[in-house]
């Protein structure tokens, strides 16, 4: 029996090993199976102790490595300051044009919302956190955040980018947390596809891909088309941007679904600083409602302003036209040329812009039945009467209020044929057709 | 008159470490491989724990040993990751046994030999990281595309090849 044990010693130690391995992993591994679930406490503690160890390495090389980096940086940053600020002030300004404009649907979807008795969840609480390391392992999508219990982190929390989600807490640890990419192989997320507002549920892959394979084909599906998260895996908030459509494929594997092949919206492999979203509210944030009343005054301040803008164009194009005419109107230079002449005439109110002026016609040179004032009043005129009953009686033109101009008036050239020398104070009515 | 004995390559050329070169090394493949992929997300494809197994595997030519020195670094690794402690523990335990068989048998100090070996022996870990996802944890959607296995193989090697040199220095023969 010794002699057994002592020729057969390396086996026995490898099968003794990879049995105690076995039994390890028929323990941790559960029924069904949990994408992402964080382990059973005895597993932790093992976990606990390995990061213990390797994490303070880590710290103090992402510590020396950061240091370095921006210190740096920063240096030669400061010499592009002054232009970043002035560009940022700007983007800033262009910003808040764009947020005007969408306050005021973001404000009607928000009372539809609370008609319908919607529960929206609004990101209200989030910690920054430095990613300091991952699993090392392409089969295991994991990195470390230097943020832990400590910091009020806890398991299933969404951490974030400003570009989009990046992935939830697995586990927690004092000081560090470990965070669950979304492309890992046991990943999973609800998604909406921001167009058609289909549903489905994303998963990784082991080959680091993000993919959607619950969905039947349907046409209206394009690449490009971008995806938000759904709110309905109860990790990641409603409408945070989690990719774009890159490919449709037929699934090899489980027909007739489709294989949706998804670019992340945050870059998984370049992580450098995150958010986790530590709290959630039904209300929109005190801030965001604040942004978005500015937003809703910038947007009716901007509507007065495009309001009053277009006032004064249609004003000035009023002003224009008259100009054009008066310009025209050999009258009115007249009066500007004996206004000059005058000269002592020249009261504020000559100088006044020639809006209230309407054109006076030049006189009859040789008058006729359709000359201003040619045509008889109605009450001298017979039905039926011949033309010689209804004579042609020139009309001493009635001046209009309105038609009084401001200007002083013009000398009048006299008529050469019978037309009646008009008066001066009292100028004839206006001819469609003016004749220069 | 001089005495000859027999001895087996086992007993000519087994090495032995210092203990501080057994635990920093493995120690030092782990961390460098949580980190390097952070600044330089390419360097995910390196396996640097499997090199080093390898190493001490074929350098100690004991299978107790190397069995032993697999499964440690394979759990170390493990731990950090978000799979079930004990996958690549198993699967690298398996490789420790077989890397110190085979330097029980041939000259692991020739580079040809090296370079087989490490090549052979990444293909081998991809094969047993299969089986285990795929058999014992029953994960139907984990495939392996060998192609891409290959080359992770290829440049393993290639990097494992000045690794075997640098180590080859920290060796104390007894």
């Amino acid at each position: 029996m010794e002699s057994f044990f002592t020729r057969f010693k390396n086996v026995l130690v490898l099968v003794a090993i990879l049995l105690a391995q076995t039994i390890g992993l028929a323990v941790q591994v559960r029924r069904p199976v949990e994408s992402g679930a964080p382990d059973s406490s005895k597993v932790t503690l093992i976990r606990y102790w390995a990061v213990s160890v390797v994490t303070p390495f880590e710290r103090f090389f992402h510590g020396i490595g950061y240091t370095f980096r921006h210190g740096w940086s920063n240096y030669v940053d400061l010499r592009h300051t002054r232009q970043e600020n002035h560009d940022l002030q700007e983007q800033i300004a262009r910003l808040r044009l764009e947020q005007a404009s969408f306050a005021e649907d973001a404000m009607q979807g928000h009372r539809l919302q609370a008609m319908l008795d919607f529960q929206q969840h609004y990101v209200s609480t989030t910690v920054a956190a430095q990613v300091i390391g991952t699993s090392g392992n392409d089969l295991s999508r994991v990195v470390y955040i230097d943020k832990g219990a400590k910091d009020g982190l806890k398991a299933d929390q969404a951490v974030i980018t400003p570009d989009g989600i990046v992935g939830k807490i697995r586990d927690v640890f004092p000081h560090t947390s470990q965070v669950l990419l979304i492309n890992d192989q046991t990943s999973g997320a609800g998604v909406l596809l921001a167009t058609t507002r289909i549903r489905a549920i994303l998963r990784g892959s082991t080959t680091g891909q993000i993919l959607i394979n619950n969905l039947t084909p349907d046409d209206r599906i394009k690449p490009g088309e971008q995806v938000l998260s759904s709110g309905g895996d109860q990790v990641y908030p409603r409408g945070l941007p989690v990719g774009t459509i890159e490919s449709i494929k037929v699934d090899p594997d489980h027909q007739p679904y489709t294989l949706i092949q998804l670019r992340p919206a945050a870059n998984l492999n370049q992580l450098e600083e995150v958010l986790v979203i530590t709290g959630t509210q039904t209300t929109l944030p005190a801030a965001a409602q604040k942004d978005l009343a500015a937003g809703a005054a910038t947007a009716e301040a901007q509507a007065t302003a495009k309001q009053l803008a277009d006032q004064q164009a249609a004003e000035a194009a009023a002003r224009s036209a008259a100009q054009i005419v008066a310009d025209r109107l050999p009258s009115i230079h007249e009066g500007d040329d004996d206004t000059t002449k005058t000269g002592a005439s020249a009261t504020p109110a000559a100088k006044t812009p020639p809006v209230s002026v309407v054109p006076k016609p030049l006189p009859t040179l040789h008058s006729d039945r359709y000359s201003p004032g040619a045509t008889p009043p109605a009450v001298n005129l017979r039905p039926g009467a011949p033309e010689a009953a209804n004579p042609v009686v020139p009309q001493t033109p009635t001046p209009d209020a309105t038609t009084q101009p401001a200007t002083p008036k013009p000398a009048q050239p006299r008529p050469r044929k019978s037309q009646p020398p008009p008066d001066s104070a009292q100028p004839p009515t206006q001819s469609p057709n003016p004749q220069p | 008159m001089a005495t000859r004995s027999f001895t087996s390559r086992r007993e000519l050329e087994q090495h032995s470490f210092p203990s501080a070169v057994a635990l920093l090394v493995p120690l030092g493949a782990i961390l460098l491989q949580a980190l390097l992929p952070r600044p330089f997300p390419r360097l995910a494809i390196l396996d640097l724990p499997l090199i080093v197994t390898i190493f001490f595997a074929v350098s100690r030519r004991n299978p107790v040993a190397g069995t032993l020195t697999g499964a440690a670094i394979g759990l170390l690794q493990d731990a950090l990751t978000a799979q079930p402690i004990g996958v690549n523990g198993m699967a690298k335990s398996v490789i420790g046994y077989i890397a110190a068989s085979i330097g029980i048998q041939v000259d692991v100090e020739n580079l040809t030999t090296r370079i087989l070996i490490n090549f052979g022996f990444f293909l081998i870990n991809s094969f047993l990281l299969f089986l285990i996802n795929r058999r014992l944890l029953g994960l139907t959607n984990f495939h392996i595309y060998w192609g891409h296995e290959f080359i992770r193989a290829a440049i393993n090697t290639f990097v494992a090849i000045p690794i075997f040199f640098l180590l080859d220095n920290t060796k104390r023969n007894e």
